[in-house]
């Protein structure tokens, strides 16, 4: 018999150029849905907001759209971008990041600016998955430190939409691991004034992430099935030599677990943050 | 005790050194010049092996199983001691231990991971991988040390934290967050000494200090050079390789700002000499102490916060590039 399964098939990286283009979502007419399997007509899936018909899986989203969700056309102002930089000379770093810019079109994970979510005026930041995991470097915790200071000068109140795989951003080391200091301390200060952060929990959350700024909302929402928790779960069942209990880390099992206030599908998302922030103000 | 490949030079030739001598006394023979040769060849070889340590061999000297651990340090570094147990709520974690100790007179919290000694207590201690309510009772006692206005001094060795099933389930990261967030604004002086491993965010859940000491064999990374090394190159084997790549030694966090101060240790490292080992984290903690308490504590939690508010590198993009 003719072995044509021998050897691995050899396969090159070609790199998109120029126009930023978005890697989850190609010009493809039609996407497969990652929970159930059907394929859904792309167009179809815009429209609903990268859900589900049948099952109602809830896609990931660029930071960009997540904005375009939740406020109006021009109700929405970045902070001036920032760029990271290669603290500790990882290799292969640099390049890394030139890639994700031009994948994503964004500066590093993190898009933060002011914001008006249905009349009310906020602080809103979105963490994209996309650029890199989501993972929290220099940049993402500046930003998001940056954020809640001009919260606290203003006294507005903070949403941040979480969505970062890893968590840390292992390339910038132990650079990763103090954002998250940095940014608890941040939220910390925000909230000892007396004001209002909405930590919104999006799939996955998990990590450096998780075990900082995000857990620390006066009001964690979690989006429906997010992956949420510390550890990631193929690391929990290697170290335990355990099954993992049905749904583990889910926002459902974290909801019953108490470890959230409410899991809220996108599609109610605008109304359940908006009128949350009309009742703060 | 356990010895490393690349030490082998230096113990052998202690160990024929000691033949020597044991030979002299025995049969009576002079060989006292022989004798001194060899100790100062072996002192050479000490100082070069040991002080041109690679990343990974301070990572492994940082695991030695005789290393002096957090109940060794307790009873090496204070007159006394009490145990406080539990977290309130759920039960006593024994991979953190906790409690008030006398340090020349003055009483401190101090609070510490502890590995294992042996199986049965590695059992007992989780391997020193804390749960949720390890580090709830971490936080408690420092919340306790604040009420009455006591020191804290966190000594800090762990692995990370445990990353199991029930931890998630009760808030692993959660309680991370928490720990951070509350031993930020703490008012009262708080001296953190790596004394061992430094993983991740299970250290940083108590390694929130005024002054940041760090043992010359220490490590502390956003990750285990072995997690590195399978993210990197789906290899844990290659975490020698990792080690180099994550500047995780005290020379270089001390250059990035990340620590205060390096303490020395006996050469050889601290599991050869725990009682000089002692002497000197206690000299370094008598200066660091007093230095903290003596700053009042408004100036203390705003400097604390200042001191990882600057921490990062990133480029302010340019209004060219926009």
């Amino acid at each position: 018999m003719l072995n044509v399964f021998k050897g691995k098939p050899k396969y090159m990286t070609v790199r998109p150029q120029g126009e930023p283009q978005r890697k989850e979502f190609p010009d493809n007419l039609w996407t497969r849905c990652d929970c159930c399997g059907k394929m859904i007509f792309t167009k179809e899936l815009e429209k609903t907001g990268f859900l589900c018909a049948s099952c109602g899986h809830h896609f990931r989203i660029s930071a960009i759209k997540r904005i375009a969700m939740l406020t109006e056309p021009g109700d929405f102002q970045a902070f001036p971008p920032l760029v990271a930089a290669d603290p500790i000379g990882f290799p292969g770093y640099a390049e890394k990041i030139k890639v994700a810019q031009e994948q994503t079109g964004l500066d590093d994970a993190a898009l933060i600016g002011k914001a008006k979510i249905q009349g009310s005026l906020c602080i809103l930041g979105v963490i994209d998955f996309s650029f890199i995991g989501g993972s929290m470097g220099s940049v993402v915790g500046e930003q998001l430190v940056r954020g809640f200071e001009t919260a606290l000068k203003e006294e507005l109140p903070v949403v941040i939409f979480s969505g970062g795989g890893g968590g840390a951003r292992m390339h910038e080391g132990i650079f990763s691991l103090m954002q998250m200091a940095k940014t608890a301390q941040a939220v910390g200060k925000h909230s000892r004034a007396g004001l209002l952060f909405i930590s919104v929990l999006t799939h996955p959350t998990m990590g450096g992430v998780y075990a900082s700024f995000a857990s620390l909302g006066d009001i964690i929402l979690a989006e429906p099935c997010a992956l949420v928790g510390f550890a990631g779960p193929r690391i929990v069942e290697e170290t335990t030599r355990q099954k993992l209990p049905a749904g583990f880390q889910t926002a459902e099992y974290a909801l019953q677990h108490g470890m959230i206030d409410a899991i809220v599908p996108r599609s109610h998302m605008l109304d359940y943050v908006g009128r949350l922030l009309a009742w703060h103000r | 005790m356990q010895a490393f490949e690349w030490e082998k030079p230096v113990l052998e030739l202690e160990a024929r050194i000691n033949e020597l001598k044991q030979f002299v006394h025995s049969e009576e023979m002079d060989f006292s010049a022989e004798i001194k040769t060899l100790e100062r060849k072996a002192s050479r070889l000490r100082k070069e092996i040991y002080e041109n340590l690679t990343p990974f061999q301070r990572v492994t000297m940082a695991r030695h199983p005789k290393r002096p651990s957090t109940v060794d340090y307790i009873s090496l570094l204070f007159d006394e001691f009490v145990e406080f147990h539990g977290d309130r709520s759920f039960r006593d974690d024994q991979a953190i231990v906790g409690g008030v100790a006398l340090f020349e007179g003055q009483p401190v919290t101090v609070i510490g991971p502890q590995k294992g000694r042996d199986t049965k207590d590695n059992i007992a201690r989780n391997f020193g991988l804390p749960h949720p309510e390890g580090y709830r009772k971490a936080l408690r006692l420092m919340k306790q040390a604040e009420k009455f206005g006591r020191p804290i001094v966190t000594l800090i060795d762990v692995v990370g934290a445990y990353p199991g099933i029930e931890a998630e389930e009760r808030g692993q990261g959660l309680v991370i967050a928490q720990c951070i967030e509350e031993m930020s604004f703490l008012r009262t002086p708080i001296l953190s000494i790596i004394t061992g491993e430094g993983g991740s965010g299970g250290a940083l859940a108590i390694g929130i200090g005024d002054r940041i000491l760090m043992l010359e064999n220490a490590w502390y990374s956003v990750i285990s050079p072995e997690m590195c090394a399978t993210i990197l190159w789906r290899d844990s084997s290659r975490a020698a390789e990792a080690a180099e790549l994550l500047r995780l030694t005290p020379t270089d966090l001390l250059k990035f700002g990340i620590i205060d101060d390096v303490i020395t240790e006996p050469l050889g490292g601290a599991h050869r000499d725990h009682a000089n080992t002692g002497m000197q984290i206690r000299s370094f903690m008598r200066r660091y102490l007093a230095t903290i308490m003596k700053v009042p504590l408004d100036t203390l939690v705003e400097e604390r916060l200042a001191r990882f508010r600057r921490i990062g590198e990133f480029h302010e993009k340019s209004l060219a590039e926009l």
